[in-house]
């Protein structure tokens, strides 16, 4: 007697906790094992491109602290950074290490949720990740100091930073970034080795690097396939080819590389922290920009490195005082687009380990 | 840095490959006719010269009496982009090849195009609304979006359940 099967299909989400957000997978499985997977978004859309186009270049900086969440400042940043480059205006140097030193803090920032959240998927559960939540939160204290909120910043304006670092930063940065390497090295001692880790993650979701280049995949997913691809040293924007620090890759492209990228690109993040607080020039923290701001005719693509990857914003402007088109570039909702190879032949649970490793956040990805 | 080509150059590039390709070529954009975008997608990618093998940026702007679709393209390998435009005349039902066979990055970024600025591209793998429901009254991204449409239509989850099985 042959027994009839058929497959099963299982909608992940949108409220589930391991979407990180509302976020639907429709997996269809054969017995354990998946063999087809479709993401269906839009559950978060709110149509902040439309509303760009309503409001001054000015007004739509708080817009952009809520796509990424975990990342607001390197929202910002890729913002005001495509609209500086559409008027084609100067900014002072002390704004741009002062730029500098926040977006790397949110990388790390953004680095340690994604890392702390991927580990407790795995199954260490809730230690590590509250470990994690210790060092964010200092980072926190640091943004509270700088604009006196804690996630959705709206700190960077066009033309520079809104106000200039309080006394109490600087000493606090220090403490932070002398403590931070031995934070990383007390992590590694928990987890490289560990066993849960590598038996979850080693040889879980491989990418290939052309794949992976084919797909448009960016950020630490990108590197952790083996492409050295870093708008930090690729396309540099704001001041960063003035500091000595390396792109770390990894060759394998698979989870257990994804969760290695995210560690290694942390300890780069504190060596430029560490050079710009030394080179940390004197000087005005704002351009002079008026606040009905006409940019020239015309399109611009500005691009950053963010934490989860190429973050760009294109605008273009038909000298009004209004953007007539903002287009966000999100790297979360693209390196979604390898997803469903990724998970092809995998069970459920390994499924959540895999979609963890990439990183995505749902305000970035409905926007 | 990556060094952004010079629009001219790669105009005439693709210009000596496929002649009737190029509409133009200014400081910033290589203007392609929309029939032959496909060619040229492929020649950009596997010329050894440009190697555009990275697809970064997908987008439309509704210019109103047109559409411009923009595809910023760069070669990891070589470092360096190139813009890449096609405008697109007809209002009433606009049609671009899609560039998914080449560069897979444009699955999700064209369904967005389609979904928010109504332009259809034409071989896409699953050619659906990607953000909106599939009920949705018009793609809010055009500019004339809001003056036909009454408040978006009610009822939108129950139009999407026969897909959630």
């Amino acid at each position: 007697m042959t027994l009839r099967t058929e497959p099963v299909v299982i909608n992940m989400g949108p409220q589930h906790p391991s979407t990180h957000g509302v976020f639907r997978m429709r997996v269809v499985f054969d017995g354990e094992v998946i063999v087809d997977m479709e993401p269906v978004f839009g559950y978060l859309h709110r149509g902040i491109e439309r509303l760009a186009e309503d409001r001054s270049y000015h007004q739509f900086i708080p817009f952009t602290d809520r796509l990424d969440y975990l990342a607001s400042m390197t929202n910002n940043h890729a913002y005001v950074l495509a609209v500086e480059k559409l008027a084609q205006i100067e900014v002072p140097e002390r704004a741009e290490y002062i730029r500098v030193i926040i977006d790397e803090l949110m990388r790390i920032a953004s680095h340690l949720m994604t890392v702390g959240f991927m580990l407790n998927e795995m199954g260490t559960m809730m230690t590590p990740l509250l470990y994690m939540f210790r060092e964010r939160e200092k980072i926190l204290d640091l943004f509270e100091m700088v604009c006196g909120q804690r996630l959705t910043y709206n700190y960077m304006r066009i033309g520079g930073v809104s106000q200039d670092l309080p006394a109490e930063f600087m000493p606090a940065l220090k403490r932070f970034i002398d403590e931070m390497p031995g934070y990383i090295d007390e992590y590694d001692q928990l987890l490289e080795e560990n066993e849960i880790v590598l038996a979850r993650a080693k040889g879980v979701g491989v990418l290939p690097a052309d794949k992976a280049i084919n797909c448009s995949v960016s950020g630490p997913v990108l590197r952790a396939s083996g492409v050295k691809w870093d708008l930090r040293r690729n396309d540099p924007y704001s001041i960063y080819d003035r500091f000595d620090f390396e792109i770390p890759t990894r060759q394998n492209g698979d989870t257990y590389d994804r969760y290695r990228m995210r560690i290694l690109e942390m300890r780069q993040s504190v060596r430029i922290i560490e050079q710009a607080m030394a080179q940390l020039p004197e000087g005005e923290v704002r351009a002079k920009v008026p606040g009905n701001l006409r940019p020239p005719k015309g399109d611009a693509y500005g691009r950053i490195e963010g934490p989860k990857g190429e973050l760009g914003f294109y605008l273009v402007s038909d000298g009004s005082p209004k953007p007539y088109r903002c287009r966000i570039r999100p790297p979360s909702l693209i390196n979604l687009t390898v997803l469903r190879d990724l998970l092809i032949g995998w069970k459920l649970a390994d499924a959540i380990v895999i979609f963890g490793s990439i990183d995505i956040c749902l305000g970035e990805v409905d926007r | 840095m990556t060094k952004a080509l010079s629009a001219q150059d790669v105009a005439r590039t693709i210009g000596e490959r496929f002649p009737d390709a190029v509409v133009e070529g200014d400081e910033a954009a290589v203007f392609v006719d929309g029939g032959r975008l496909l060619d040229v997608a492929r020649f950009l990618k596997d010329s050894p010269d440009l190697r555009m093998d990275y697809l970064s940026n997908l987008t439309a702007v509704d210019y109103k009496d047109h559409f411009e679709v923009v595809y910023s393209v760069n070669s990891i390998e070589h470092n360096h982009g190139i813009v890449v435009k096609v405008r697109c005349h007809d209002r009433e039902a606009p049609s671009v090849p899609s560039v998914v066979s080449v560069w897979q990055g444009a699955d999700f970024q064209e369904r967005e195009v389609y979904d928010l600025m109504g332009i259809s591209f034409a071989g896409h793998p699953n050619p659906r609304r990607i953000m909106l429901w599939p009920g949705f009254d018009g793609h809010p991204l055009r500019k004339d979006w809001g003056q036909a449409q009454a408040a978006p239509a009610e009822g939108g989850a129950e139009k999407d359940a026969p897909e959630c099985q």
